[in-house]
């Protein structure tokens, strides 16, 4: 038995987590959610006072603006599609009878006018760019979204629906790199102070095919994401629980996100993978929430 | 080679100024070429000049003039003919 198996068996035995019977879908315990909340909390602790603009969006975004954000061109093998069943009584038939034979019955559901949202961010930036220039001391956004990867795996920490807290950054290159730095050094404080091992390294997104490999690479060049990788299946492959991205002027030209001298806005996010720290704690501590150290407990607010 | 590899950047590197007026050893990232207009021209030139850039060659430093890029597509026009 691998050990990504048998962590995620600890947690079904727990009743941490709930099997669905579909990898990478699984239903939360009281406690783990309570966990998450928790944590989320001390991300306020560390980010309450910058005065961020706080916004929650369903997972699932206009498919006009999911078009427009170019995610099919690097990332199609990732995207989920809202489809629906928009036939007359006729259709209604046909598609009973397929059922019936289990057949193919979801070829003829049509797409809707919704994408499932891949990552907490995207919503955001045609909502702040319908506002006009962004004001003179730039924007700061506080997001959390359920997110859907098409990702199939039954290593717990890569999961197909997940939950994205980010902070998201637009200003000029100084103050969005600033940002950015920031959180790299509160994200290093705030794993130390739940009891996590953790180091920082220069990543790349998961972009698809050849062309993707350049991208990858590009982005690597740049240092433009940075992980914050954790140990949770394998302490020789840890697991990236926050990243820290800088968009240079991309998001900020494909939005038409301008400050107020109507120069292109430059974007950052930083990003915490919710279940994966949750995950990091669990196989840290071990599943009983009550035998975990007195001061990671202290730290996530548990009384004792 | 290098008008060749003109066109293709012409045609797929959505630069803001005509490539005519770009040096041979101009920066084109400075000049506007960006991350993905910078993968269509890598894969414009993989079509017109019938070659693959293997992974080493993937990256901005290939694709940073026309002369960084007709340095890459001579050597991996040199392997094919190598090869044959």
């Amino acid at each position: 038995m691998d050990m990504q198996t048998s962590l995620l068996d600890r947690l079904f035995d727990s009743g941490l987590l709930i099997d669905t019977g579909v990898e990478g879908l699984y239903g939360r315990s009281g406690a783990f959610e309570d966990v998450i909340a928790r944590f989320e909390r001390l991300i306020d602790a560390f980010g309450g006072a910058d005065g961020a603009e706080a916004m929650r969006f369903p997972p699932g975004m206009n498919r006009a603006h999911f078009e427009t954000s170019g995610y099919m061109k690097s990332f199609p093998q990732l995207a989920g599609t809202v489809h629906s069943f928009c036939g007359g009584d006729a259709d209604h038939m046909n598609l009973l009878q397929c059922m019936e034979v289990n057949g193919d019955w979801t070829k003829d559901q049509k797409a809707t006018d919704i994408v499932l949202t891949p990552a907490a961010c995207y919503p955001l930036y045609p909502t702040i760019a319908k506002r006009g220039r962004l004001p003179a001391k730039g924007g700061l956004y506080d997001l959390q979204s359920y997110c859907f990867r098409h990702e199939p795996s039954n290593d717990p920490a890569r999961q197909q629906l997940f939950r994205m807290r980010e902070y998201v950054c637009m200003g000029t290159q100084e103050h969005v790199t600033e940002f950015r730095q920031t959180w790299m050094d509160r994200g290093l404080e705030m794993m130390a102070k739940v009891g996590l091992d953790v180091t920082m390294d220069v990543a790349n997104d998961p972009f698809f095919g050849r062309a993707g490999r350049m991208m990858a690479n590009n982005q690597r060049d740049q240092n433009l994401k940075f992980e914050l990788l954790i140990p949770v299946t394998s302490a020789a492959k840890p697991t990236a629980c926050m990243s820290f991205n800088y968009h240079q002027d991309a998001f900020g030209a494909k939005w038409g996100l301008n400050l107020e001298n109507g120069d292109v806005a430059h974007t950052a996010c930083v990003g915490f993978g919710l279940e994966r720290i949750a995950l990091a704690l669990f196989a840290r501590h071990g599943m009983d929430i009550a035998l975990w150290p007195a001061d990671v407990r202290k730290t996530l607010g548990y009384q004792d | 080679m290098k008008q060749k590899i003109r066109d293709i950047l012409g045609k797929h590197g959505g630069l803001p100024v005509p490539v005519e007026t770009l040096a041979d050893d101009a920066d084109l990232y400075a000049a506007g070429l960006s991350s993905f207009a910078s993968v269509q021209v890598m894969l414009g030139i993989e079509e017109a000049f019938d070659v693959e850039f293997p992974d080493n060659l993937l990256n901005r430093k290939s694709f940073q003039s026309v002369d960084a890029i007709t340095r890459a597509v001579s050597s991996l026009v040199g392997n094919a003919e190598a090869a044959e």
